[in-house]
């Protein structure tokens, strides 16, 4: 699924658009603990968390993952969406719980990374 | 390994490539009104063998070189296009990847789509033969941005001549900075893109420079550095700080431990996985800590085959 569809599909608003909105989802990872993020999630994945300060578009950066979907609604810090803006890194925000929308990422393919 | 990168880039600029990206464009085009005879000069002048037939801005068919040979065959060179077109055409959009053309010439017996924007006007035509020659340039275009981007970088050491050459890059990392968190590790991970290090290897460096990186904005007094020293065939990165020490080293290492204080937590920092996982992405992992003195960090990674020599070049 690629990230136009994903966000289409669970009607996420974009906070930072992807520079490639064609870019394909390859995987799936979810985990407010930034250090397990860097240990499971890899390059194309979407990442699910409540975390929304400027150290996860650090993370999402240098895994290069293909977006970060922030739940709850959790307000976004500004430099987060600053740096997300800079460093070309997809954010996107939803009422939806982390759990909704890992189902949903699930019923739409997208697998996860378990040994 | 070299094959399989290959490969992977092909599919990848399928997806990423855009119709609009590769089609032609202006289209040639012909209305219901011009006759057969007319359409045969517009053919044989353009040297096409097919056109999309408008009315207004409005897509209506596609008339192509076989239904010009049926007229001819049948005498019926003084007929309308609209009269002998094909009506109700396929057609592909021109934000589309190109692998959804693609996907559409294997199912439908035709040699070329009319493409169409967002408002259903005709904004260019795609045949096959552009696709190839779309993805050919595409190839050819990336692998010259790669190519240049690490040529000056990657010849450092195969330039100049030593015993040892080793290239050091410093980073300062401030306590509790975590604004700029992950920023050293950024630029050590575009260094090594740059030296054309292997995605495999720049990925677990990136991860152990973060890891070290976040830890010094954590833990320390006073902040730290953080050295990446580059060879051909290793990576040393080597993390110190001037305080507070780890009081049990082993029990750092524990999956889960951490000494973080609960803001920090919050923050989804202090899993207790740091340690862990710069060992899991190291060849060797050295740690040596003193209470009230400091840590010293040492992670070295091997380069199979020495990849950064240059020589793969």
């Amino acid at each position: 699924m690629k990230l136009d569809d994903m966000a289409r599909r669970l009607s996420l608003q974009v906070v930072t658009p992807p520079p490639d909105p064609q870019r394909e989802v390859v995987g799936g990872y979810a985990s407010d603990l930034l250090s397990c993020v860097m240990a499971r999630a890899k390059a194309g994945y979407i990442w699910v968390t409540l975390q929304s300060h400027p150290n996860v578009v650090a993370v999402a950066s240098l895994l290069d993952l293909a977006g970060v979907i922030i739940t709850e609604d959790a307000p976004i810090e500004a430099g987060a969406v600053q740096k997300a803006s800079e460093e070309g890194v997809a954010l996107y925000s939803t009422p939806l719980t982390t759990y909704t929308v890992v189902a949903r990422l699930a019923a739409a393919g997208v697998p996860g990374n378990d040994p | 390994m070299a094959e399989i990168t290959r490969i992977t880039r092909v599919q990848e600029l399928v997806y990423d490539l855009k119709i609009e990206q590769v089609m032609t464009k202006p289209v040639i085009t012909v209305t219901p009104d011009t006759r057969i005879s007319a359409l045969k000069e517009i053919l044989r002048i353009n040297r096409i063998s097919g056109t999309p037939v408008v009315e207004g801005d409005r897509l209506v068919g596609i008339i192509s070189i076989e239904d010009l040979i049926k007229a001819l065959e049948n005498g019926e060179m003084d007929a309308r296009v609209g009269d002998k077109m094909t009506p109700n055409v396929v057609t592909v959009y021109s934000h589309d990847s190109v692998i959804e053309a693609v996907k559409r010439f294997a199912q439908y017996p035709v040699g070329r789509f009319p493409v169409v924007d967002g408002h259903g006007r005709l904004v260019g035509i795609l045949t096959g033969g552009d696709i190839t020659r779309g993805l050919l340039e595409a190839i050819g275009l990336k692998w010259d941005a790669e190519e240049i981007s690490r040529y000056r970088a990657s010849h450092i050491f195969a330039d100049i001549v030593s015993d040892r050459t080793s290239l050091i890059l410093c980073y300062k990392v401030q306590p509790r900075d975590f604004e700029h968190g992950g920023e050293a590790a950024s630029k050590i991970k575009r260094a090594l893109y740059r030296l054309g290090a292997h995605p495999a290897i720049i990925r677990r460096v990136a991860i152990a420079a973060y890891e070290a990186e976040m830890n010094l904005i954590i833990h320390t007094d006073n902040g730290g550095e953080i050295v990446a020293e580059i060879r051909p065939e290793t990576v040393r990165l080597v993390a110190t700080d001037d305080g507070p020490g780890i009081a049990d080293v082993n029990l750092a290492m524990q999956p889960g431990y951490s000494t973080a204080p609960d803001w920090i937590r919050e923050l989804g920092f202090g899993a207790g996985m740091g340690l862990l996982n710069i060992r899991r992405c190291a060849d060797h992992f050295y740690i040596h800590s003193t209470l009230e003195v400091g840590t010293r960090l040492e992670i070295d990674f091997n380069i199979p085959g020495g990849a950064l020599a240059g020589s793969e070049a």
